[in-house]
């Protein structure tokens, strides 16, 4: 990621994967900017951190998975994941769970967090 | 959602009460560029309604509203033969009106169109459809417009179901 544009951009995803396509839009909107050389920060809160949970299955209703989506952000400099981490205590989740290392932050840190950036969309 | 809620009023939707009016008034008398993201459907729910009247209260102030951008449900809100009952607002004329009073672009995100089958008629003879369902002046564009409007516009606001 280049640091000049380190804090573009902050998304942030609040639904989990499966009962609705707001992970995979929210996601879509991340790459997209990525692919427009801005810098992405995702920050997964609430059912969002469910995205997070390895062996996600895209089931029989035909959608397509999240997880590939999210195993291809590195290749996008996509590289500053954190999640809530009051959601992962409260859903009984440790780091061990979760597909990849995403740095925790707790909700009293989320305004400062926000305020570093200069574009946030919510999924 | 409801046992995961988290303070949404920091960055969150804006929704539903008559405060969205205030919001647009509170900025001053500095004309800023204001960019809409839509993601709610017309008439289910009450985002695009709420949009249309912070739209109102954007220009009514002196502000500019150039963008905005329809994504997720929203892009029904560009359907051609939406035919709402004579008493009840036609929300997708009013958005035409905003375009046609202020020349407000009105953009549909493509991907989210196609899948729900807003297309417009280039993109209905490439995919063999009859008849075209996007209504002009709205158009079909990418994600990255989106994008840019968060970055060239001096406010970004989301209007979510």
């Amino acid at each position: 990621m280049s640091d000049s544009h380190a804090n573009d951009m902050l998304v942030v995803l609040r639904h989990s994967p499966h009962g609705s396509s707001w992970l995979r839009e929210g996601l879509e909107a991340a790459l997209v900017a990525a692919a427009f050389g801005r810098g992405v920060s995702l920050l997964f809160s609430g059912e969002g951190v469910m995205a997070l949970l390895d062996s996600q299955q895209p089931g029989p209703l035909g959608q397509k998975g999240t997880q590939p989506m999210l195993e291809m952000l590195p290749m996008y400099d996509i590289d500053a994941f954190w999640v809530d981490v009051d959601t992962l205590r409260s859903l009984g989740l440790k780091q061990d769970d979760l597909i990849f290392p995403v740095a925790e932050m707790a909700r009293e840190a989320f305004p400062d967090f926000f305020q570093q950036h200069q574009l946030i969309l919510n999924f | 959602m409801k046992t995961l809620s988290w303070p949404r009023r920091l960055a969150g939707p804006v929704r539903y009460d008559s405060s969205i009016v205030t919001m647009a008034m509170e900025v001053g008398s500095l004309p800023m560029r204001y960019a809409l993201l839509v993601q709610g459907p017309p008439y289910s729910v009450q985002a695009s309604h709420s949009a249309l009247r912070f739209a109102g209260a954007v220009v009514a102030r002196g502000h500019q509203l150039d963008t905005v951008f329809f994504y997720h449900d929203g892009v029904y809100n560009a359907a051609r033969l939406a035919s709402p009952p004579q008493d009840e607002p036609h929300l997708v004329d009013a958005w035409r009106n905003l375009h046609d009073q202020h020349g407000t672009a009105l953009l549909v995100c493509i991907a989210s169109g196609l899948r729900r089958g807003i297309v417009d008629a280039k993109e209905a003879s490439r995919h063999g459809k009859e008849g075209f369902s996007l209504a002009p002046p709205f158009e079909l564009t990418g994600l990255g417009q989106l994008i840019d409007a968060g970055f060239t516009h001096d406010r970004l606001v989301t209007f979510a179901p």
